[in-house]
């Protein structure tokens, strides 16, 4: 009697784990069906033009995607361009060079960053960064790279690039922490070998590390990426919200998430919700690749795969 | 590699000059990474600090060009919704943990589920509140506390699977045997002894991922909404700290910027001592009773 009752409570404790665990791919699939769904209508009228054209004429029911499609890859460039080394130098420098008391504080700080709620770092952008941008940094840029056609234009402040600086300070800790996590990977063997050449510390990094761990920086980054590519509310505070292409980084733009964001709860009829949904399942569906690839990459390293010596 | 035949000494400057030159770099973006983080937490203190009060925390907002009011009902709110997303995203997260690390170890599904989770872990924020509202709130009508705290939810769960899964991992399978020697059930087993020991890595996932969902204002706008005055009904709108606060920056008033930088403060403090209480529990060693 005991036995049984037992055999089943196993039994039934057994299913209704899987069940939780199926519960997270239900979840996955619902997003998709209802989001599939609710953009019918566009997906229909505009079929793939929908992504290439630049109309956003929600008055006429003529919509295009193009200029938030725009602002998003512009601005997560941006963001890279300026995240991308600072990440890489602090893993080096927390890795391979930090005396061991600082190791411990600073990488706390770097995770603190990630800490900082969106709306957060959008509010310190608002009043703090961007009178920087606009009183110092973009005069500056327009007097010396102007002539590139990135930086020229009346100067507001927030803009593109504004976007690009602010997600990059949010990117940064995910790019660092993960490339701290590749390079801890690499075997010890590998530094050793190098320094025995009689390589500097530089070269040792470079040839020993580094080199070893390209596969998984280069998936940190990609993951960095799909965050930027959804990060919302920063990103609608400061990027000026305004459906154009602009050449010059500090113009103003658009981005999907902040259209979704703004836009959305006063969309009124069908035609232009539908269009919204169907911005929100690219997004989803660039998200979901970004990530799978990113994800593949970092654990191609980090689980024990013999790292390439080449 | 190619190394020169003959060490000449420009090649040895130039290779001390590369090592101090990347060393320097390193430093110098260490530094830049840690000024912004000192910025925002200096401006933080500063303006907000000088607009914390007693009234922040037990007025509800003042109507425009008023001075006074508070957010004490979005703290309450953040507070309902924290709760709400906690009981839906505590359980499911440590149940699908509990299976990936005791039951699917290995399995094709659960490397399956497990690749589920963190591609959900990745879908952007925004996307979390279109589909929660095309699910709940367009079925009922209006917006809810429910349909937010829903939101919420979903996006603790992978955080909470995955540190359930590797704590999990990491107890040792004499335990589990000891346990299932003395005739103690698999369930209660799992639940007495293996969850139990993993308990403060655990309870570090979930706290990690209410810290992360605490901020979160995006999946918000179009569930919870948002609400000007009371409200403890989690059928009616609601409202929550980080939606004031991106409504209050954005307004052209000085009073609700104000506002905003003190509702951006009480907010970063609850985060970072939570965070930080994760911290200091596992630097104490996760597994203390087991190892």
């Amino acid at each position: 009697m005991e036995r049984g009752n037992s055999a089943m409570t196993d039994h039934g404790f057994r299913w209704l784990m899987l069940i939780c665990a199926l519960t997270i791919f239900a979840i996955v699939a619902l997003i998709a069906w209802e989001l599939f769904v609710r953009s019918q209508l566009t997906i229909h009228k505009f079929g793939l033009s929908f992504f290439v054209k630049q109309a956003w004429d929600p008055v006429n029911g003529n919509f295009g995607a193009l200029p938030f499609i725009y602002g998003t890859l512009v601005s997560s460039i941006v963001a890279l361009i300026i995240a991308v080394p600072l990440a890489v130098g602090v893993a080096v420098f927390l890795t391979e060079m930090c005396p061991k008391f600082l190791r411990g504080p600073l990488a706390f700080l770097t995770e603190l960053l990630a800490a900082i709620p969106s709306v957060v770092y959008g509010l310190w952008a608002v009043f703090i960064l961007v009178p920087i941008l606009r009183n110092d940094i973009n005069p500056f840029l327009m007097k010396t790279l102007g002539w590139t056609g990135f930086f020229t234009g009346p100067n507001y402040g927030i803009g593109m690039l504004a976007a690009g600086v602010i997600l990059a300070i949010m990117i940064l800790p995910i790019i660092s922490s993960l490339t701290r996590e590749v390079m801890s990977a690499v075997p010890h063997t590998q530094r050793e070998a190098v320094l025995a050449l009689g390589a500097t510390r530089w070269e040792m990094i470079r040839m020993g590390v580094l080199r070893n761990a390209r596969i998984g920086i280069v998936g940190s980054i990609i993951l960095g990426l799909g965050r930027a590519l959804g990060e919302t509310i920063a990103v609608t505070m400061v990027i000026g919200n305004r459906p154009a292409i602009v050449k010059s980084l500090l113009g103003l733009g658009y981005s999907m998430a902040s259209v979704i964001a703004n836009e959305f709860s006063e969309a009124s009829d069908d035609m232009y919700l539908s269009a919204l949904i169907e911005i929100g399942l690219a997004l989803f569906i660039v998200t979901i690749i970004v990530n799978a690839i990113a994800r593949l990459l970092v654990w191609a390293v980090t689980r024990g795969a013999p790292p390439r010596v080449a | 590699m190619a190394l020169p035949q003959k060490p000449s000494k420009a090649n040895y400057i130039w290779r001390m000059f590369a090592n101090h030159a990347a060393t320097a770099l390193a430093v110098v973006s260490t530094i830049l990474v840690v000024a912004p983080l000192v910025a925002i937490f200096f401006y933080l203190l500063y303006k907000g600090a000088s607009s914390l009060n007693l009234n922040f925390f037990t007025k509800v907002p003042a109507p425009v060009g008023e001075t006074g009011g508070g957010m004490a009902n979005a703290i309450v709110g953040s507070g309902i919704l924290l709760a709400l997303s906690s009981l839906l995203g505590v359980p499911i997260g440590i149940g699908a943990g509990i299976y990936l690390s005791e039951f699917g170890r290995g399995g094709r599904l659960a490397n399956f589920v497990r690749f589920t989770a963190d591609v959900l872990n990745g879908v952007p924020s925004i996307v979390m509140g279109i589909a929660v509202y095309s699910l709940i709130v367009l079925p009922q009508k209006h917006f809810s506390a429910l349909s937010g705290g829903v939101a919420l939810g979903i996006m603790m769960i992978p955080t909470i699977t995955r540190t359930t899964e590797e704590m999990l991992l990491m107890v040792p399978n004499a335990i589990r045997e000891a346990a299932l020697g003395l005739g103690v059930p698999n369930w209660r087993s799992v639940l007495a002894i293996t969850l139990k020991t993993a308990s403060p890595g655990v309870i570090t996932g979930c706290m990690l991922a209410f810290a992360r969902v605490a901020g979160e204002t995006a999946p918000l706008l179009f569930t919870a909404f948002g609400n000007q005055f009371w409200s403890a009904n989690i059928n009616q709108p609601i409202a929550a700290l980080p939606l004031q606060i991106y409504v209050y920056a954005l307004s052209p008033y000085d009073e609700w910027h104000r506002l905003a930088w003190a509702g951006s403060l009480v907010l970063i403090v609850l985060i970072v001592v939570s965070v930080a209480l994760v911290r200091y529990v596992t630097s104490r060693g996760v597994l203390k009773g087991a190892s």
